[in-house]
């Protein structure tokens, strides 16, 4: 479905500045395939989403999309069939619109005409699907979506996201700014979604027993490079223990990452 | 004196309707107004002065406002220009661009042609006053284009226009080009000021160059204003606070103007007291907004981290409450 093929990404070349954040990285995501990515600060996880999405070109390298070759495509055509959220619950939604506005542009994808959709038919059906959230926020179409809870806000992300049927959504540790309990109601409902609308997933965490716990396949990067490549009955073998250690093997030094390691098994 | 103060603050309200689309729905500080608001007067002047119907003419003043705005909106888009001094380009080159329309001079006065005054005023003859006429006319056409100007932005495209300002990321995740809406939106908000301009020059009774100086000032004053009057998420309620913000404007530049030479003011003085009045509603809003931040604690702080205040070059946000979204709903 996509493909990366030996895709470098320097940042500020040729500067005192100068990073390289991928170093001739090629892979593929599979239809169906729900992937965990996870790797310390500066692995370069972020910004392999980012050229997956188009926010830029890579450096050297090619993207491809069902063997079409996206590469120069922007962004907002990528947009067509791939969703995104954020660690940042703002990047979302629009916090001075109200629910439903936010709702009906994001609904359909593309250039949007003098046509007023919003009606009550479509009122009526927001609110079917936001019942659907458990979070009382069917009552509040009307409300500034700014006056949401960080959790409530992301999770509408996510729901907005759906209904705009994309093929493929990228999740940038978009609960890593959540409280533990919302993080768990917001990932639940991302593995919910993806099962349902039958989505093909990459979701960054930080959290190694989200990253062995959820998806059918893990990646783990480290300095630009995809390291580890496991799925099948492999990753569901794995331990965070065993991943440790991996990563000491193929790196011969230790995974950095006390925040890994801290983290509680139920957070 | 009264009647005067309406009739000023609902004409100029059609170019405050085009400051707030561009400074406070998509968040582009465009300056191109000094010189869109002129280029509005000419086109209606030398319309008017060679005979054009005047309604042709009122179309003509709004379509070279859209080329103006779109000719900002291209040098930023295309060749990545910060949005302030794209305005700025396009502002000076109309200055040049005003003095041809209006025939190789600065100035075209209006006397004894036939304009939309006028006609009212003619029309009205034996119902009304004349001044009673042209405030209802103003009235009329300054609702009947704020309405439209709401119905707009209950569209589809104008919703998602509502959210560039805010979000222009989500914009982009919803597969739009945010380029394409600042072209649309700019170009709009341009035509209202050029059919504004063209407006004035009637109910001035010429049109000049210089008409444009200071407009855009006068604009955000008047949108910030309006924006201490009330608060809403409503696009209805946001342009009526514009016409209302417009009005009280004009009002205290009438009391300065005419009761200003008792605390020794001059007309030449009064732009400074509208730049003072910006810089106070800054500042009064930034108090306001330190307050409610440290009120609801952590949570508006980290919202705060996505509303621009102040009117440093690259952040644009000038005021009030950040960009506005603009409510739909019924
Ligand atoms: N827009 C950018 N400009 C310059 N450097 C960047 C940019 N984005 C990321 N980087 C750098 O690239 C490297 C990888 O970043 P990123 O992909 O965000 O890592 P991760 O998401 O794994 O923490 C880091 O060293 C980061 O500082
Ligand atoms: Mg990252």
């Amino acid at each position: 479905m996509i493909r990366l093929q030996s895709v470098t990404q320097v940042f500020n070349p040729g500067t005192v500045n100068e990073n390289t954040a991928l170093r001739n990285v090629t892979m593929k995501v599979r239809e169906g395939d729900f992937i965990t990515v996870i790797g310390s600060n500066g692995a370069g996880k972020s910004t392999l989403l980012n050229l997956i999405s188009g926010t830029y070109p890579p450096t050297v390298g090619s993207v491809h999309v069902n063997d079409v070759d996206v590469t120069r495509h922007p962004e907002y055509k990528r947009a067509a069939y791939i969703g995104r959220i954020f660690q940042n619950p703002l990047l979302g939604t629009a916090g001075n619109m109200t629910l439903e506005d936010n709702m009906m542009i994001t609904y359909r994808k593309g250039f949007k005409g003098l046509r007023i959709s919003l009606n009550h038919r479509m009122r009526d059906f927001f609110r079917t699907r936001l019942k659907d959230l458990d979070m009382g926020l069917e009552n509040r179409l009307k409300d500034n979506v700014g006056l949401l809870s960080g959790g409530q806000r992301q999770a509408l992300t996510l729901l907005m996201m759906v209904l705009s049927e994309p093929e493929l959504i990228l999740l940038d540790e978009h609960t890593a700014a959540l409280d533990p309990k919302n993080a768990q109601i917001v990932l639940d409902l991302t593995t919910r979604f993806v099962s349902e609308y039958r989505l093909t997933a990459m979701m960054i965490t930080h959290n190694m027993h989200h990253a062995i716990q959820y998806g059918n396949r893990l990646l783990m990067m480290d300095n630009g490079e995809i390291i580890l490549d496991v799925d099948g009955d492999e990753k569901r073998a794995l331990t965070v223990d065993k991943l440790v250690k991996k990563f000491h093997e193929i790196r011969h030094r230790d995974f950095e990452s006390d925040e890994v390691l801290l983290t509680d098994p139920n957070e | 004196m009264i009647d005067g103060i309406l009739i000023e603050g609902l004409v100029y309200a059609l170019m405050v309707l085009g400051v707030f689309i561009t400074f406070r729905i998509l968040d582009f500080p465009d300056l191109t107004v000094d010189g869109s608001f002129p280029l509005g007067a000419a086109v209606m002047a030398v319309s008017i002065t060679s005979g054009v119907p005047l309604w042709l003419g009122l179309l003509l003043s709004f379509g070279s406002g859209l080329a103006a705005g779109s000719v900002t909106a291209l040098i930023h888009n295309k060749l990545k220009v910060p949005n302030l001094l794209a305005g700025i380009l396009t502002m000076t080159m109309l200055w040049s661009i005003n003095i041809r329309v209006l025939g190789n001079r600065a100035n075209l006065p209006l006397l004894r042609q036939e304009t939309i005054l006028t006609l009212v005023r003619r029309m009205s003859t034996g119902i009304m006053s004349n001044t009673m006429a042209v405030l209802l006319f103003f009235l009329v056409v300054t609702l009947v284009v704020k309405l439209l100007v709401d119905l707009f932005f209950h569209t589809d495209l104008g919703l998602t226009m509502g959210a560039m300002g805010n979000n222009e990321q989500m914009v982009i995740a919803t597969g739009v080009n945010p380029e394409t809406l600042k072209l649309i939106g700019v170009s709009l908000s341009n035509g209202l000021v050029a059919l504004c301009g063209a407006f004035v020059a009637q109910y001035q009774g010429f049109a000049d160059v210089n008409l444009g100086q200071g407009i855009i000032i006068a604009g955000l004053a008047s949108v910030m204003i309006g924006e201490f009057v009330l608060r809403s998420n409503r696009i209805g309620l946001l342009t009526l606070r514009v016409v209302i913000g417009s009005i009280i404007f004009r009002g205290i530049m009438f009391l300065g103007r005419y009761y200003g030479f008792y605390i020794n003011l001059t007309p030449t003085d009064l732009r400074l007291i509208t730049g003072l009045m910006i810089i106070l509603s800054l500042v009064a809003t930034q108090m306001r907004s330190n307050r409610t931040n440290s009120q609801r604690g952590r949570r508006s702080a980290a919202a705060s981290t996505n509303n621009r205040t102040g009117v440093g070059a690259g952040g644009t946000g000038v005021g009030n409450e950040g960009p506005a979204g603009t409510g739909g709903g019924t």
